[in-house]
């Protein structure tokens, strides 16, 4: 079976290479841990605060909340953006359209990679015509898959504008694709992992920076 | 070239449980590709993908180029007629020679059974049996449960009775061995001249009276009588056949319950269902037809691509 690429179990084994043997192993594993440990960047507090902000400039940004349509992508953007839709309800006492989007149909390497087993919902508007749509994400990072996001939204109709919203950006572009409203940016050294955790599919609210080969 | 299915679609008797509802759970979000106004998606850009049909067929057929196309594979249609079979070229020669102009899957419809396999074995590209002789046909089982599933949810435990001519059925088979897969008891119905000798050793209940059949069942999934096939008299007449086992209205109404009623199609109207039946409240018969295409899809795509030895550098490049 295959992989999730956001598969978070691997082996700490790696870092055994790095260290040289000890007669107690009690060091050895205060060690590994301390290395392995993952940096929080934000708190649950943190990430409520950072959402209003990205709330505000998106309404900012597409001067009000009429023909706004807000879109998650599958999975964690679909919960930022349920909050974020929740944050602008309330504050402006307006109904915003929401969809989301899985982009797995669209994605660029499924003659390398192979289909992923499960292809999750795709539900938007029939017709996004003249619609301001804001796409949503967890991490912004090579930008594959807003590529194909926008792909899919064009199958959708043709939207009068089209804007990126991401929680973090970690950097690490692979196309020419920049986000609008930015909750967070983070330069992530190489070998290192940006994880969005959501209490609605994890047990906590936070952003952690996490080694990617550590569990 | 190995996905999750392996690299061919036989038949639902070498599948497990678990990829069985893999094609199911992929299936679903497959419907909603087919509600949208511009109804396709880049998948399988590139593909070719070639439909070999040595045997009549409508749905089966337009049903997998639909798929294939709302997909954006590329595809080609061959049928025996028009062809150079009629020349008398063999199955592996025409299939190699298509292979030659490099092409990546073949959907196989053939009147022998065992067909399918037959050429699995025998070439590089992958092969879905679309119908092989009274073997296997495992989309149409596979889109039979996906309609039971959409009404009944969980099958264990759920009673089928599937009805008619299951001596000559391929879909009666692979529906056998799917429903008994995923839990649900399984019977059969028809004349004693058209069911398979020791059917009872598919693990299937034997019912030798619609009556009896429509008392039990929860959804009957009612076959049609391939008169093609039916030149050694397996039955009198298609008129007694109806008054025996028809399913008829009045039979219906008698029954404790509602019951769900499919059809693979072509129907016989008046044979083995009555219209009022088919076109009737509980019949499912087109939503089977809907689902046929998110099937298809479903299996194509588990089909496609995927070269694991590459799937490692590819995972460098994250989301």
């Amino acid at each position: 079976m295959l992989c999730d690429l956001r598969c978070r179990t691997a082996p700490v084994a790696r870092f055994f290479r790095f260290v040289p043997p000890r007669a107690s192993t009690a060091p050895l594993a205060a060690y590994i841990a301390r290395m392995t440990k993952p940096t929080t960047l934000l708190d649950a507090r943190a990430v409520d605060r950072t959402l209003r902000r990205m709330a505000d400039e998106i309404v900012e940004h597409n001067g009000g909340t009429d023909h706004l349509v807000i879109v998650g992508i599958e999975r964690r953007g679909v919960q930022l953006a349920d909050r974020i839709v929740a944050i602008i309800e309330k504050q402006e006492q307006a109904t915003i359209t929401r969809g989301a989007l899985d982009i797995t149909l669209y994605r660029d390497d499924l003659q390398t990679v192979g289909p992923r087993p499960v292809v999750g919902r795709t539900q938007l508007p029939l017709t996004l015509d003249g619609k301001r749509v804001v796409i949503v994400d967890d991490v912004l990072y090579t930008g594959r898959t807003v590529r194909a996001a926008l792909d899919e939204l064009a199958d959708f109709g043709r939207p009068a504008r089209i804007t990126l919203a991401v929680l973090v950006d970690r950097g690490g572009r692979e196309l020419p694709i920049h986000a609008d409203v930015v909750g967070r940016t983070v330069e992530v050294a190489p070998g290192q992992r940006v994880d969005v955790l959501l209490s609605e599919v994890d047990d906590r609210d936070a952003v952690v920076l996490a080694d990617r080969d550590a569990a | 070239m190995i996905g999750p299915l392996g690299k061919d679609l036989l038949g639902l008797d070498e599948l497990s449980k678990e990829q069985i509802l893999l094609i199911l759970d992929t299936a679903v979000p497959f419907k909603e590709v087919s509600e949208r106004q511009i109804k396709k998606v880049p998948t399988l850009r590139g593909m070719t993908i070639v439909n070999l049909f040595f045997e009549a067929s409508t749905r089966t057929r337009v049903s997998f180029e639909f798929a294939e196309k709302r997909l954006s594979a590329d595809t080609v249609n061959v049928a025996s007629s028009g062809s150079s079979v009629a020349k008398g070229e063999t199955l592996v020669d025409t299939a190699r020679n298509l292979e030659a102009m490099r092409i990546d899957m073949v959907v196989i419809r053939h009147p022998a059974s065992g067909a399918a396999r037959f050429l699995a074995q025998r070439i590089d590209s992958n092969v879905i049996n679309a119908g092989d002789g009274t073997h296997e046909h495992p989309t149409q089982a596979l889109l039979d449960i996906l309609t039971l599933r959409d009404r009944f949810g969980d099958l264990a435990g759920r009673r089928v009775c599937i009805v008619g001519d299951v001596l000559h059925s391929r879909v009666a088979r692979s529906n056998i061995y799917g429903l008994k897969k995923l839990g649900a008891e399984v019977a059969v119905c028809g004349p004693r001249s058209l069911l398979p000798n020791a059917v009872e050793e598919l693990g299937v209940q034997v019912f030798d009276r619609i009556e009896a059949a429509i008392e039990w069942a929860e959804a009957l999934n009612i076959l049609r009588l391939q008169l093609e096939r039916m030149q050694a008299g397996y039955i009198p007449s298609l008129r007694e056949y109806n008054r025996v086992f028809g399913v008829t209205s009045e039979r219906l109404d008698r029954a404790p319950h509602d019951l769900l009623i499919l059809h693979p199609g072509p129907m016989n109207r008046g044979v083995e269902i009555d219209s009022d039946v088919a076109d009737g409240p509980h019949s499912v018969i087109l939503h089977q037809v809907t689902n046929g295409v998110a099937v298809r899809m479903a299996v194509l795509y588990l089909l496609a691509g995927g070269r694991p030895d590459l799937a490692d550098a590819a995972k460098g490049g994250g989301r």
